[in-house]
């Protein structure tokens, strides 16, 4: 009976997106609505081939783990992609001569930048957040995720979101908010999409088996239900046709501002921060083979960092048409968030007391560590640039740029980098990884590009900060803007070279993981069955 | 349309006292629960869940977490 549901609706949304491609206002809705047909279309065909076969059993004995291998090759592969297009952006910047003609209007910075920022975040961040979280939500609730082949929908559609949103920004569909480029049709989709997870997640948490809920979904289920309530909030537009990809904000002037910052910020606290703090609670006590050092002070890690995130948004608009109170209650919140961000650190981090011999023998958790150390290291960062005074130097220049790298490239990607490494040989039943000596010429091509691209950074937001302020005897400004971009040649070459080191760490980890299943020695199936040593 | 300003004034009063006092207080009574007498068995047997059941869910309800606190007692 579902399928016939299935097989009505699938053929609707193929008849719709024909009449959307005959009608289409513009090219992007246009590459959309033949993406939405293809997928549609195959899908029906592939319902009607298999309608009259037995619903596969899902086993409730068993946990589903299909999904999260599909959700670690999404990861891993997203992310080469994504470091790919943030190295050869960086290269634009440097020698400019690589936008090329060819590829203008499609392929110069501008269109390219929002599909690299999407793809790390979104697709490389978002998919290791949703393949780490049904991992973590089945083990700490010992119970099989709940909604059957829900969780595949999560999957498969999130992908669709990605492809959507990055052809979007190829052929020019963006609303022009900061990390919330698409459009409202690709807007809506992800809305179900993640309404399909949450209800995935919280259906697994309801029947679970352990009588609390261990704090890592708690991270992960205050990430879910934010980035809902900030997408659905900054999105709020009228489309001007339903067959075009063109659509106008809900709000104006300032208050528009300030909601794309209030998600843009939350963004960062939730998407980038306690989705990978959920992470974190897991994976660096299961590595380091240790509880939690403090799990009172994780408790109180939660809810002061949900409680202060929330009202950092306003730091973003120092000096703007934002009354001054607002600005000033952005910045005090974003200082008192030091507090609960350090909290979390020192958590993570003593997690490893008494077992601090790991990290010379362990390259998979001094990868954590050293995310944990640029968890410390950027919420530092944070709060001190978001004080007024600091702010008026740093604001537009790329020390910005350097403090979203160090917190993105070392917190963000290191964790994940690691989860990956925890968890290839478990899913595939692997007895260890292909190799550890790669994992540490990976940690080491990564660290270093890291330090190269933040110091760059530093220099150059720093240097280009001070010269748009430089005035001569008389009051006159002394530099052009172009005396800057000049100026930073040098730097940009050094940053561009910290993306190519990072990016051939993350080609030598999919070679690392795709060898691991391929030939590391399996599990031997007495062990894979016996009861968890404690 | 004209603008709000009643609106304005009553949900910003309202949200720099009432609410802040509810929020604060809320936020120390979690602090406070946290450190209850008696929330370290807890605690612990909750630290502690990341090392149960790996390979497969549990068959019964609350069986494991039981044990493994038993099990630390002896």
């Amino acid at each position: 009976m579902s399928n016939y549901i299935k097989l009505v609706a699938l053929g609707l949304v193929t008849l719709f997106a024909m009449i959307a491609i005959n009608y289409a206002r513009d090219t992007a809705y246009l590459v959309h609505a033949i993406i939405v047909m293809l997928t549609a279309g195959g899908l029906f065909l592939y319902t009607l081939r298999h309608t009259d076969e037995p619903a596969i059993a899902h086993p409730q004995n068993e946990y589903m783990d299909g999904v999260v291998r599909a959700g670690v090759i999404a990861t891993a592969l997203w992310g080469v992609v994504g470091f790919l297009v943030g190295t050869f952006i960086a290269f634009q910047l440097a020698f400019p001569n690589l936008n090329f003609d060819w590829l203008n209007g499609y392929g110069n910075f501008g269109r390219l930048r929002p599909l690299h920022t999407s793809a790390v975040i979104f697709a490389f961040g978002g998919n290791g957040l949703i393949a780490t979280s049904f991992y973590v939500v089945q083990r700490t609730s010992a119970a099989r995720l709940w909604g059957g082949n829900l969780a595949w929908f999560v999957f498969w559609g999130y992908q669709l979101f990605i492809v959507l949103a990055a052809t979007g920004y190829l052929f020019g569909a963006t609303q022009s908010r900061e990390y919330a480029e698409p459009e409202w049709h690709v807007d809506i989709w992800l809305t179900i999409v993640w309404v399909a997870y949450l209800v995935v997640f919280m259906g697994t948490i309801i029947k679970r088996k352990e009588p609390h809920i261990y704090v890592a979904n708690w991270f992960y289920l205050s990430f879910i239900v934010t980035v809902a309530m900030l997408h659905v909030v900054n999105n709020m537009a009228v489309p001007v046709s339903v067959f075009g990809s063109r659509s106008i904000s809900l709000f104006s002037g300032v208050q528009d501002a300030m909601t794309q910052w209030w998600y843009g910020h939350n963004a960062v606290g939730f998407f980038l921060t306690a989705g990978f703090l959920g992470m974190m609670y897991y994976f660096i006590p299961k590595q380091a083979e240790r509880p939690v050092f403090s799990y009172k002070l994780s408790i109180i890690h939660f809810w002061a960092l949900i409680f202060i995130y929330i009202w950092a948004g306003p730091h973003h608009l120092h000096y703007t048409a934002l009354p001054d109170w607002a600005t000033t209650l952005g910045m005090v919140f974003s200082i008192v968030l030091w507090m609960p961000s350090w909290g979390g650190m020192i958590n993570g981090l003593m997690t490893l007391s008494g077992a601090w011999d790991k990290l010379r023998t362990d390259p998979v958790i001094r990868m954590m560590v050293i995310s944990v150390g640029f968890y410390g290291m950027s919420t530092f960062e944070g709060p001190m640039m978001s004080i007024r005074a600091v702010n008026a130097l740093s604001h537009y220049t790329d020390w910005t740029i350097g403090h979203v790298h160090s917190g993105a490239l070392g917190w963000n990607g290191m964790i994940t980098f690691g989860a990956l490494y925890f968890l290839v040989p478990v899913l595939w039943k692997r007895e260890r990884l292909y190799s550890l000596t790669l994992v540490s010429w990976h940690f080491w091509l990564a660290t270093i590009g890291i330090v190269l691209y933040a110091a760059s950074m530093w220099v150059t937001g720093i240097m280009e900060g001070l010269m748009w302020r430089e005035v001569d005897a008389n009051g006159f400004l002394v530099n052009s803007f172009a005396d800057t971009v000049s100026a930073k040649f040098p730097m940009y070459v050094v940053r561009g070279l910290g993306g190519v080191l990072y990016l051939i760490g993350g080609i030598i980890m999919c070679y690392n993981l795709w060898m691991t299943v391929r030939r590391a020695p399996a599990k031997e199936a007495s062990l894979a069955t016996a009861v968890p040593a404690e | 349309m004209e603008p709000d300003t009643e609106t304005y004034s009553f949900l910003r009063q309202f949200a720099d006292s009432w609410m802040l006092l509810l929020l604060f207080v809320f936020f120390i009574g979690v602090v406070v629960w946290v450190f209850r007498p008696g929330s370290r068995k807890t605690h612990d047997d909750t630290a502690n869940i990341p090392f149960r059941h790996e390979d497969k869910p549990a068959t019964s309800e609350h069986e494991e977490g039981e044990n493994s606190e038993e099990e630390r007692k002896k």
